[in-house]
């Protein structure tokens, strides 16, 4: 389409058409700036990015800024805002600016600069399993949404269950048999495709009847799937699968969220499934848009808003959930730091040394409170209906 | 009706047996052999570990394991890996120690969180509402762990009362009185502190559903032909606001089980998520799976009270 020239509208004496006086940004901005609570918890939310970037980056290397590893035994549990006794440590020891700036724990060791390493550590887990759970829902959810009244046919069906069954063999590492039915899943493939092409000619039978047999949609499939992962206990599932699994940080970023995405995946049909009807998506299926093009540039940008909020406020359940397994000492592995971890160790020194409790717990708070408000603020934000009565 | 339930139940039915199917696999799949619980343990032998194998099917297929465990769960015969003591009996104690704290939990949250909802509904956007509403953001946000710590150490430096575990180690024989006090102290931290959230979220949604209710017509209707301001509150808006609320005590059966793994730890509470805890920490797989599976129930039962509650309370529903 050619972008109409001022001069166009000169000549006509047409109207120039009239743009919305904001777009959706400006609008949204204003907004949020009036929301005095979501505007806290986005300076928060940006800060503790900023925090934990500087934090990945002061804190690793050979030889880092601010060491979270070194080991004073001489200057065990000294509070917060003391300054280092530079006559009794090799210089190799001193803390960065000589002085503690949240204290040390039960080992010497620097809590400010354990608190940076460990902000990264709640930073990425939040995001990276929030990122799973939203891609999952967004596909699992937009499937059943999109082409969800398809039933699937029986040999469809068939085929699924012998190519998972086999792949769940080779995962348990009885490979014989597993590459076996792979083999098996191959040559049904290549079948049924045969079946297909001959019975376009004409041949239609009892047998090719059974074997297109409308036997559930897609839809139903996976929200039975949806209500089956909701009736596990979700803290004591993650917590079970960490304990079986060696521990690293992605694997509980992996399992929190694979176990997290079921919301997910319900607002997402839901819209789809409104937004199917309409008529901007009849007019694109009509100038014969493909499915997938429908489905990524007209669809999900609609449908991505509530997506979003939720996501905003899972990320501050995920950080609570990695906090409470390292809590549990089922976190990220001992010598790295997180907050939960920090809180851990400090809690056997309550009375004598609170700031170790204190000082993690705090900022914990501070950033899943930031995450909620945010969130909720952006909930306001995008409902229409709230929008006109302010 | 009836048909509604046939169906519903047969659904739940099938939901439950691919649930029992995961967590089975789950479980079993994960790395490390369950023989080798303690493989440090210098008496257990290789020949030991073959007669345990052997002992819990455990050298036979998947699916017959799958199918002895079940087996033996149905008919009560489960025993656990560590001291061979029935699963269900040991389950069955530790619930009646979780019970408690879900009783008072439950009665905290629901007694508290209505008082709180309707009069931030009713003084909307004043101070009352929006301090509310940040100390409900709060207390969601507030991890659980340091949140009890922070209790402890109020109560403990404050008020110089124990609260940790279900009575004071030691106590002895006192007289009734001093002997209820004890518990009722004990009782408390834990409970309040697995009220919190449900607390915070529930005020919040009591609050929005009477918004609602609230500016709907027949409440102006109300208002305009001069019902006092009382009595719309309560007797014209209350009761429609209520609606949603009946339908979710059926979703409080699950907490019976979940109750919270880090409060009954940090409390040495001897109750079934402690237990479960201890059991994941151990491998003992039948605690897991049974505790696993009875949740599933629960869960199931509970939406499906729901469903049924809703149907009851709401004819717009019935179908």
């Amino acid at each position: 389409m050619k972008a109409y020239s001022e001069n166009y509208f000169q000549k006509t004496g047409m109207e120039r058409p009239l743009a919305p006086r904001e777009t959706r940004w400006r609008e949204g901005w204003r907004l949020l700036k009036r929301n005095r609570l979501a505007f806290a918890g986005l300076v928060i939310f940006i800060l503790f990015f900023l925090i934990a970037l500087a934090g990945l980056f002061l804190t690793s290397g050979t030889k880092p800024v601010f060491d979270p590893a070194v080991v004073r035994l001489e200057e065990k549990l000294r509070p917060p805002l003391s300054n280092a006794k530079l006559e009794i440590l090799s210089s190799d020891r001193v803390p960065r600016l000589g002085l503690y700036l949240f204290g040390t724990d039960e080992l010497g060791r620097d809590v400010f600069s354990r608190m940076l390493q460990g902000a990264w550590v709640s930073l990425t887990v939040g995001f990276v399993a929030v990122g799973i759970a939203v891609l999952i829902g967004i596909l699992l959810g937009g499937i059943s949404g999109y082409y969800g009244q398809n039933a699937m046919r029986a040999d469809q069906i068939f085929l699924g269950a012998v190519l998972l069954l086999s792949g769940g063999l080779v995962l348990m590492g009885i490979t014989f048999f597993g590459v076996v039915l792979l083999c098996v899943g191959g040559v049904l493939l290549v079948f049924f495709q045969w079946v297909k092409k001959r019975a376009s000619k004409g041949v239609e039978t009892a047998w090719t009847r059974f074997l297109w047999m409308r036997a559930i949609s897609i839809d139903t499939l996976i929200m039975r799937f949806v209500d089956i992962m909701l009736c596990f206990p979700s803290f004591f599932l993650i917590l079970t699968v960490v304990a079986l699994l060696p521990a690293s940080i992605y694997n509980i970023m992996i399992v929190i969220g694979l176990t997290s995405w079921m919301g997910t995946t319900r607002f997402v049909r839901a819209e789809f499934l409104s937004l199917r009807d309409q008529d901007f998506v009849t007019a694109a299926r009509a100038l014969g848009v493909s499915n997938w093009r429908i489905i990524f540039r007209h669809m999900i940008p609609n449908a991505i808003a509530p997506v979003l909020v939720s996501a905003t406020i899972s990320i501050a359940t995920a950080i609570l959930t990695e906090a409470g397994l390292s809590f549990l000492g089922l976190g990220v592995p001992p010598p790295h730091a997180t907050w939960g971890n920090i809180l851990s160790d400090g809690k056997n020194f309550i009375f004598d040394a609170p700031w170790l409790t204190f000082i993690p717990g705090v900022a914990i708070l501070i950033v899943v409170l930031s995450f909620n408000l945010f969130g909720e603020g952006l909930r306001d934000i995008l409902n229409p209906r709230l929008r006109e009565r302010s | 009706m009836l048909s509604f339930i046939a169906r519903n139940s047969i659904q739940k039915v099938i939901t439950l047996f691919f649930v029992s199917v995961i967590s089975f696999l789950v479980i079993y799949l994960a790395p490390g052999e369950p023989s080798q619980v303690d493989p440090l343990n210098p008496k257990f032998t290789p020949e030991m570990v073959e007669r345990f194998r052997q002992q819990f099917h455990l050298d036979q297929p998947l699916y017959v394991q799958y199918a002895f465990f079940y087996g033996d769960l149905f008919t009560g015969k489960t025993v656990s890996w560590k001291d061979n003591q029935p699963v269900l009996k040991k389950v069955w104690e530790r619930f009646k120690n979780s019970l408690w704290l879900f009783v008072v939990g439950t009665l905290l949250t629901w007694t508290l969180s209505f008082p709180i909802g309707i009069r931030s509904a009713i003084f909307r956007g004043g101070m009352y509402d929006r301090s509310a509403t940040f100390f409900s953001y709060l207390l969601i946000s507030i991890p659980g762990f340091f949140f009890a710590y922070v209790l402890i150490i109020l109560v403990v430096t404050t008020l110089h009362v124990p609260v940790i575990d279900m009575e004071t180690f030691g106590l002895g024989d006192p007289p009734w009185y001093r002997w209820i006090m004890d518990r009722v102290w004990h009782l408390l931290l834990p409970s309040l502190l697995g009220a919190t959230g449900g607390i915070a979220v529930l005020s919040r949604y009591v609050r929005s559903q009477m918004m609602e209710v609230e500016s709907q017509d027949y409440v102006r209707t109300a208002r305009a032909k001069g019902v006092p301001e009382e009595q719309v509150h309560y007797k014209h808006a209350l009761r429609n606001a209520l609606l949603p609320f009946v339908t979710m005590f059926g979703l409080i059966l699950p907490g019976l089980i979940g109750g919270s793994v880090i409060i009954e730890s940090i409390f040495a509470w001897p109750g079934m998520g402690r237990m479960a805890y201890e059991a994941i920490l151990a491998r003992d797989y039948p605690i897991v799976l049974t505790v696993n599976f009875i949740s599933a129930v629960l869960v199931l039962i509970g939406t499906f009270i729901s469903d049924v509650l809703y149907m009851v309370v709401d004819p717009r529903i019935r179908l």
